[in-house]
């Protein structure tokens, strides 16, 4: 199977929906002539002409009301929001419009719609090019969470995204676009949304990570093999609906459990993820819960010191894996 | 301001509907359609009043407008994004009255929401009405989306979105008309400008006298019509229906009428405006002033004005007596369609 990074795989997934489907399109900021400021949709505005690929004004609330209404009549649009931190002019769209949508009908209307958005930091974009924004909106009923960490899951789950009749926020982390390459099988290879995945089988403690904490796990839990502690690593994938039986498998599998994120601590989604397995697991655990979660300030800085003491990093997890193994 | 209406009067008399190209049939039911919407609006006054059911929000007074601009529309085939005092426009895409009063009971059966929206939010797929919550505006940008979907699939289909002058005061205002302008979707954003958002008035939403002006701002024409007069409204919806089938690009009509109402049943409009005030719109009220047209123009006779009374008040009670008997939603339904396949957690 060939090697792809995340960006090529969900270009590549843009482009076989599309192609797929005639109602699939692409509208957003930058996303036609310019390819998108990250190249996702490169070749995608030569190919399927400027009504597929619709470059849009610099306003994000229409950008999603827009797809909204398409979705209405018929489209299944994928709406691109530049940066996850520019989603908040379109909050209202999205939380108070599209995640209603279905429920305020009593299922009369749905919207088959995906909004994509690059995440997360390590990439020097400071406040306001480096936020995470999953738990804000896991918290929004209505609203599906999508949160790959490999090329073939970023390229399965968006079909799956562009193919649910549902709202999915799409949240495809831009540290990992060039830096996580993996294998991604030819053909259809559609991820189902809610199935978290075991990306590494282990005994004595579970590691749960998404986006690109899965990347640092993975690392960390070689690391610990070598001190010959068996860790295993969970990857969400779908932060909405969370995969509630695969976090209770773990937890109850190794009786220790880390969870990891990059989003600020209060109420994020190690929280809920620590709270699912109290609720079903407590017997079965060996150790406190812990977690590894970026602080509660306000984003990470742009000073390379203060972007490194934000996010949690191979050493910081490996210390507090070391941590709970020990307990 | 030297109106349309003005215009027609002087070029139509008394034949003005059929020189717009309406039969006597279709005039009569413009004022039927009118006449329906007031009834059913009055009755939910009264039931409220009685504490029979907890909220009304009005249409009276801005029917002319409503039913005007929604009747140069082909229900079925366009698209309406109506906002929540249009039971006008509803009605006229195919609502009924039995659906707005399952709808002011909050029932199970109740077509817009089964009973989870407050009135006045309407939505039906099937009719191509848009669903509508309580953020203002938001339906502005929907109404762009489906335009733009009608266009990308080279269909003729025109859509109205309906939106109060508070609600242009919004962002989303600015967005859709921006896009839609930049694309010369099929919208038609008809601005149902009563004077007042709740309290605020237009000189406190706005430097400007007519929110048309704006249009140009965005690359298409704005037109002013008195929203009171049902056949000027008509006309001018009808020739930015036209001006949309034809790929030209939107229009802006901002039809100046007026709410007799409070803003709400839970409003008290004597604390912002003058009685005087509500008193000399009631005089320049669209569905007498329509009659009157009607009348003169003798498509509109006693006997017909009674069957139409008949039929109206009938289908009023039908739906009255009907809706309040009708269950209310069983617990079990707070938790489905939360998703299209059900509930996720």
């Amino acid at each position: 199977m060939p090697q792809k990074t995340v960006i090529e795989a969900i270009r590549e997934g843009m482009d076989e929906e599309m192609a797929r489907d005639p109602s699939v399109f692409l509208i957003g900021e930058d996303v036609g002539q310019r390819g998108g400021v990250f190249l996702a949709s490169d070749g995608l505005y030569k190919k399927y002409g400027e009504y597929r690929v619709i470059d849009s004004p610099l306003a994000e609330s229409c950008i999603v009301g827009v797809a909204i209404g398409a979705a209405i009549n018929g489209m299944r649009p994928i709406a691109e929001i530049q940066f996850a931190d520019f989603i908040a002019p379109a909050m209202n769209q999205i939380i108070e419009e599209a995640a209603r949508f279905c429920y305020r009908t009593a299922g009369d209307f749905n919207l088959p719609m995906v909004i994509r958005a690059p995440w997360g930091g390590g990439v020097h974009g400071a406040l306001y090019h480096s936020q995470s924004i999953e738990a804000t909106f896991a918290h929004i009923p209505g609203l599906k969470v999508v949160a790959p960490g490999t090329p073939a899951d970023a390229k399965g789950l968006l079909k799956a995204a562009v193919r649910d009749p549902d709202p999915v926020l799409f949240l495809e982390h831009k540290r990992t676009y060039r830096l996580v390459k993996g294998e991604v099988p030819d053909g259809d290879g559609v991820v189902p949304i809610g199935k978290a995945d075991v990306k590494r089988e282990g005994k004595d403690l579970s590691l749960i990570a998404y986006g690109l904490m899965l990347t640092y796990c993975l690392e960390v839990a070689e690391k610990l093999a070598a001190d010959g502690i068996s860790a295993e690593v969970l990857d969400l994938r779908t932060i909405k609906p969370i995969d509630q039986a695969a976090i209770v498998a773990t937890a109850k599998k190794t009786g220790k459990v880390l969870v990891v994120h990059e989003d600020t601590r209060f109420a994020g989604i190690a929280a809920e993820v620590m709270a699912i397995i109290m609720e079903h697991a407590f017997d079965a655990l060996d150790a406190p819960l812990m977690r590894l979660t970026g602080p509660d300030v306000p984003a990470m800085p742009f000073n390379h010191v203060l972007e490194e003491a934000f996010m949690p990093n191979v050493d910081r997890i490996l210390a507090k894996a070391k941590e709970l193994a020990a307990y | 301001m030297a109106t349309k209406t003005q215009e027609v009067e002087a070029k139509g008399g008394q034949s003005r509907h059929r020189s717009l190209g309406l039969s006597d049939d279709q005039a009569l039911r413009i004022y039927e359609v009118m006449r329906l919407a007031r009834a059913i609006d009055e009755r939910m006054w009264l039931i409220n009043r009685q504490g029979r059911a907890p909220f009304v929000i009005s249409c009276q007074g801005q029917e002319g407008a409503q039913v005007g601009t929604a009747a140069a529309l082909r229900p079925g085939h366009d698209w309406v994004a109506p906002y929540y005092r249009d039971a006008g426009v509803i009605l006229w895409f195919g609502m009924t009255a039995k659906d707005q009063m399952l709808s002011f009971f909050a029932r199970r059966e109740d077509p817009n929401s089964g009973g989870r929206q407050m009135p006045g939010h309407f939505g039906s797929r099937r009719l191509h009405i848009v669903t509508g919550g309580s953020p203002v505006a938001t339906q502005l940008l929907h109404a762009a989306g489906v335009a733009l979907a009608s266009k990308q699939r080279q269909e003729d289909a025109v859509t109205a979105a309906y939106f109060g002058e508070g609600g242009a005061s919004q962002g989303d205002c600015h967005e859709a008309m921006n896009f839609a302008g930049i694309h010369k979707l099929g919208v038609i954003f008809v601005c149902e400008n009563n004077g007042y958002a709740i309290s605020v008035p237009q000189s406190r939403q706005m430097a400007i006298q007519n929110l048309a002006d704006r249009a140009a701002g965005y690359g298409f024409p704005g037109v002013v019509v008195d929203g009171n007069d049902v056949l000027a409204c008509y006309e001018v919806a009808g020739q930015a229906v036209e001006r949309a089938r034809r790929g030209e690009g939107p229009t802006l009509i901002e039809a100046k009428t007026y709410r007799f109402t409070a803003h709400s049943s839970d409003d008290d409009d004597r604390r912002y405006r003058q009685a005087e005030e509500v008193a000399i719109w009631r005089q320049k009220d669209p569905i007498q002033r329509y009659a009157k047209y009607l009348r003169e123009s003798t498509t509109l006779t006693d006997p017909v004005e009674k069957e139409i009374t008949e039929r109206v008040d009938q289908q009023v009670d039908e739906a009255t007596e009907y809706a309040e008997q009708a269950p209310d939603p069983t617990p079990d339904d707070l938790m489905t369609f939360v998703y299209k396949q059900g509930t996720v957690s």
